[in-house]
């Protein structure tokens, strides 16, 4: 039932206040009517039996207190679906934006999902590659897995994500990942470069665009990852689609959410992020995954924009306490010329140990990867000893440590943005970079490991 | 008489017209009967946290309280059990309602229709008071739930049955001056209030937990407190995983508050699988799942501690070995902060209500090491064990320093070691036990003898070790005298091939006591004799190069049942030092004397 007032008291940032409504519930859908006839979405965020306070999903500019009628439509904002969202462009509130027809639906669904029971999930655990030898190898990715990539201003993290977008793909299934795509406060050519991108790779029919770029109304940009989300469950869950979601740039999105939470004069928490912030961004997160006895998975890769590459900056932070690891791109490796510029050390991926080793990858993968990443690190250690203390101050093995980052960047961090490496490919180029190593060093390695990649393959060099 | 609902602000509803209400009284809210709890009363204006999704509820709709506290239902059954926030069985919500959650489903937490085996163990004629025994439910093989007169309630037996029951069904009836009393397998016990035991003894024995650096450093004792607090990725769950299967505790109860989603779907594919080491038997049946995931309702969060608390009390009252583990406080902190929020109260640090404090020491002080009510002077102990998720890692956080108030170890997690993937990246240089001196007669008598005197000469190691490593930095390693070295390498030693710990190797994963002695005095003793070593002239170079040493570096990934084997590499890798020292021995009584090197 639709309950029209006309009765705004107060209109603050995005936020009106509408007196004397009655039978208005938490949460509600609303439609605001201007004197013009123009209408804008909003969604009720507090009520009492005297007034309710509505959030525009959008600018306040024309609202007036004696002419704007605001209309309560008695449940939430959902999404009209159906197969035929694929291949189509939609703004942030879901609705069309590429001048075509509307969808004609074939259920609409709450913008706001449900949370999945955690007895309905599936663990997810089935190696996705990538083709990209940092991700794959050594922080993997699995179908079903949220796995954001923390970036910078100016960090190729659009590149890398349009590359994992096209290449990506499991092993011995040929079938391709739909990709839902939420551009939130990004740039125009951010945006299109992304979507020439699927353009170029013919994966634009099976792609859904949610689009609210920097210069569309920051508010807007709160629903457009929950309308994002709710389409990729549609089609995972109900279509069975194996579905990739690339969120960008959540940063832009925190920071919508902490200027109604400012406008409502909320107590600030770390750097004016009101103290939800965690519990609003798991709402976003946690639909990612796979459930019991259902065909397809929502795999997530969200994309934030660290401010001042700062790691403990609230949005990175909390999405890393709920994601299920990360992929940090590092400024230093960039100004390098290293793409894509990874840094493995700090980032992670914690299913990685379900997704990789025997009948998944390969049986060697597990321990070599935590061999590289042990060498690494002491590798990072000699390099900054050098700075220090000159090269020349180093012991025999710190230069040996050296060397081996050295070419650890060089080689199997850095690749071509077209270059799609198999799981064999990336693993191979890691035993290699491990064979300047003494082996007493190596103690990640089982001995039959050694023996076998090595040993072996270095007596077979000398025979050969 | 119902209420009204005035103010909807997410999950906290203010209701008008509650005159016939308590404090903490439980109410159902709007006719879809959503469940929730009243935190504040004012006259009859009562605020009322919501623990479910509040979308849709509007002002005028009623309110009815139920007259009573938030409760759990103890009972047979609990065990394998997976509940939510406020113990509603996901498992039974997922055949009602899908795969999705649908808010306002009830369905009580013990199954109603099961019948248990129940053995008598008391007579007709018996007196009998709070905690005495009844009788005996074989819940799992794992588990045998012990049917005790309820807190409360005493008398003289005047009936007991036996046979199969369901949980409501009576199986013995008590007679007191007051009346008859029926009891049942079924007991209710509010959340929020601590159940009674006769006294609290000191702990004495340590929670084996399989976890080298945990056991043989760091060590928690059986009935006492620890906190994990790190930032993202470092390691947290994972320890807290490790803990709910290697533990030697009788029941485990789980709570992920405000975690993944997939962590408890971890737990509940691995644990049927996973044998415990000392039964054999699958490690679920000794486990109880609370599970409220981060996109569950906030309010319940805040609940979910307290309902699993309550579960493992009732546990530690039958006399078990009962461990907690709750992943995060944090989260729950948050939710009580949001919560407070909402309520407009004062904040205090982090915006924090002025509270948290007390309710951090209120929740750790509900652990111990107990003499329970009834008869036949049993012990029960409940451990418990918080992780604790500090914005950006710092530890100045107000739940990590309201924590450390109170819990006797610190475990702390350090995203270095966890980039360099040393696991578990437990700190050895900040983290503490306080329960080392409490523990130190058990370990010196039922482990080995000498067992502190170890502890101490490893820690002496590794804190030698780093204050080498800072001069190195300055002056290079190679400059370093070669005992320092030498110290380094038995560092190395210590970190490489005893402290880190596979979670996800199949014999790394878990450690006996016996096997961690073992290990360390190896390396420890290695490096005695290595530097005796030096100091009669033998090279570094020629000690370090000893193959056998090399070979102890294995042993860790070595299955229990090769301890022999161990043993063996361990007491060659010693002997082939000494042989280095005889063999320079040998030539200075041939009198050619000079370095031995050669
Ligand atoms: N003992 C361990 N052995 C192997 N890997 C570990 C261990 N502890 C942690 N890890 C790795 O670190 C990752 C993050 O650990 P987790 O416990 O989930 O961190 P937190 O809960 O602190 O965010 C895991 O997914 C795993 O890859
Ligand atoms: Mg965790």
């Amino acid at each position: 039932m639709v309950k029209e007032y006309l009765t705004v008291s107060e209109v603050s940032g995005p936020l009106l206040v509408v007196n004397g409504v009655t039978g208005v519930g938490y949460e509600e859908l609303v439609e605001v009517e201007l004197a013009s006839g123009e209408t804008r979405p909003g969604k009720v965020l507090e009520v009492s039996d005297k007034a309710a306070l509505v959030q525009l999903f959008g600018r306040s500019t024309g609202v007036s207190a004696f002419s704007t009628k605001v209309r309560f439509l008695g449940r939430g904002l959902r999404l009209a679906l159906s197969q035929d969202v694929l291949g189509r462009v939609f703004d942030g509130l879901g609705r069309v934006h590429d001048g075509g027809p509307d969808v004609v639906p074939e259920e609409f669904r709450d913008i706001n999902g449900r949370p999945i029971n955690p007895c309905a999930r599936d663990y997810p655990s089935e190696f996705i590659e990538t083709g990209i030898s940092s991700i794959d190898g050594l922080n993997t990715l699995v179908r079903g897995q949220k796995l954001p990539i923390f970036s910078g201003a100016g960090l190729p993290h659009g590149r890398l994500a349009a590359q994992i977008a096209r290449q990506a793909r499991v092993p011995g299934q040929e079938r391709d990942f739909a990709v839902v795509f939420a551009a939130m406060g990004i740039t125009f050519e951010e945006a299109d470069f992304f979507i020439g991108d699927l353009r170029a790779a013919g994966a634009l029919e099976r792609a859904v665009l949610f689009i609210n770029l920097a210069s569309d109304p920051a508010i807007e940009r709160i629903a457009a990852p929950r309308v994002a989300l709710t389409a990729a469950e549609y089609l995972a869950f109900e279509r069975g689609m194996h579905v990739l979601v690339i969120l960008s740039d959540m940063t832009s999105y925190c920071e919508a959410l902490r200027e109604v939470s400012a406008s409502r004069k909320e107590i600030p928490g770390r750097r004016g992020y009101p103290g939800y912030l965690y519990t609003d961004l798991s709402t976003l997160y946690e639909r990612a995954g796979r459930i019991t006895g259902r065909e397809g998975s929502i795999t997530q890769i969200p994309i934030l924009t660290m401010p001042d590459d700062d790691k403990t900056h609230p949005v990175p932070d909390l999405t890393g306490y709920i994601t299920e690891g990360q992929i940090i791109l590092q400024r230093d490796l960039h100004r390098r010329g290293i793409y894509p510029p990874v840094a493995v050390l700090p980032s992670l991926s914690r299913l990685r140990d379900k997704g990789i080793g025997p009948r998944k990858t390969r049986a060697d993968h597990p321990n070599l990867a935590n061999q590289l990443f042990a060498a690494y690190a002491l590798g990072k250690e000699a390099e900054e000893l050098a700075l220090i203390l000159g090269e020349s101050a180093l012991s025999d093995l710190d230069r040996i440590y050296l060397r081996f980052t050295q070419a650890f960047e060089g080689r199997f961090l850095s690749q071509g943005e077209d270059e799609n490496r198999s799981i064999g490919e990336t693993l191979d180029i890691g035993w290699e970079l491990l064979r300047p190593i003494p082996e007493e060093e190596l103690r990640r390695l089982s001995p039959e490991e050694i023996e076998k990649y090595l040993r072996g393959a270095q007596e077979e060099e000398e025979g050969g | 008489m119902a209420g009204r609902i005035v103010k909807v602000a997410g999950p906290l509803v203010v209701a008008d017209g509650m005159e016939d209400a308590r404090m903490n009284d439980v109410v159902l809210v709007s006719d879809e009967e959503l469940v929730g709890e009243i935190i504040e009363l004012k006259g009859a204006r009562a605020s009322i946290q919501v623990y479910e999704e509040t979308a849709g509820i509007a002002p005028g709709q009623p309110v009815v309280t139920t007259g009573r506290p938030l409760s759990v239902e103890l009972g047979p059954g609990l065990i394998e059990s997976i509940y939510d926030g406020i113990q509603r069985p996901l498992n039974v919500i997922l055949q009602k309602t899908g795969d999705f959650i649908e808010r306002g489903t009830a369905v009580p937490a013990l199954d109603r229709e099961r019948k248990w085996p129940f053995e008598p163990a008391a007579r007709v004629g018996d007196r009998v008071g709070a905690g005495d025994l009844l009788g005996t439910v074989r819940e799992t093989v794992l588990v045998q739930t012990r049917i005790q007169v309820p807190p409360g309630v005493e008398g003289e037996l005047v009936s007991i049955s036996d046979g199969e029951f369901t949980v409501t069904e009576p199986v013995a009836v008590l007679k007191a001056p007051a009346g008859e009393t029926a009891v049942t397998m079924i007991q209710t016990w509010p959340v929020r209030r601590p159940r009674p035991y006769r006294r609290r003894l000191s702990p004495n024995e340590p929670l084996k937990t399989g976890q080298r650096v945990i056991d043989s450093l760091f060590p928690l004792a059986k009935g006492g407190t620890a906190c994990i607090p790190g930032p993202f990725g470092s390691g947290k769950t994972v320890v807290q995983h490790q803990l709910a299967k290697w533990a030697d505790a009788s029941i485990i109860v789980y709570v992920g508050c405000g975690e993944r989603g997939n962590e408890m779907t971890d737990v509940l594919r691995e644990f049927p699988r996973l044998k415990d080491p000392r039964s054999g038997e699958p490690l679920i049946r000794r486990t109880v799942l609370i599970a409220n995931t981060s996109n569950m309702p906030v309010a319940a969060r805040e609940a979910s501690i307290y309902t699993g608390m309550t579960i493992a009390e009732y546990f530690r009252d039958m006399g078990l070995h009962v461990a907690l583990m709750a992943d995060s406080t944090s989260r729950w902190a948050e939710a009580l902060r949001e919560i407070s929020g909402r309520q407009e109260e004062m904040p205090g640090e982090e915006g924090y209500p002025a509270y948290l404090a007390t309710r951090v020491a209120e929740f750790y002080e509900r652990s111990g090491r107990v003499e329970t009510l009834g008869g036949g002077e049993r012990e029960g102990t409940l451990s418990v064990i918080g992780a604790v998720s500090p914005p950006g890692g710092d530890l100045s956080d107000p739940v990590v320093q309201a924590s450390l108030k109170v819990v006797k170890v610190f475990w702390g997690l350090d995203d270095k070691l966890a980039y360099r993937r040393h696991f578990p990246a437990i700190n050895w240089l900040s983290s503490y036990s306080l329960y080392l001196d409490n523990l130190q007669d058990y370990f010196e008598e039922k482990i080995a003898s000498g067992w502190t005197a170890l502890r101490t000469r490893a820690m002496t190691i590794l804190q030698k070790e780093d204050d080498l490593l800072e001069i190195a930095r300055l002056v290079g390693r190679d400059s370093l005298e070669p005992s320092d070295r030498l110290l380094l390498e038995t560092a190395k030693m210590i970190r490489e091939d005893f402290l880190h710990q596979n979670a996800f190797h199949a014999e790394d994963q878990y450690t006996s006591l016996e096997k961690q002695h073992l290990i360390l005095k190896g390396v420890v003793d290695l490096h005695e004799s290595s530097a005796a070593a030096l100091e009669r002239g033998i090279s570094l170079k020629t000690v370090l190069s000893v193959p056998e040493r090399r070979r102890m570096s294995g042993i860790a990934s070595l299955a229990e049942e090769r301890l022999g084997e161990m043993a063996r590499t361990v007491e060659e890798a010693l002997r082939a030092v000494e042989n280095l020292v005889e063999a320079a021995a040998g030539p200075v009584a041939g009198s050619t004397g000079g370095e031995a090197d050669g």
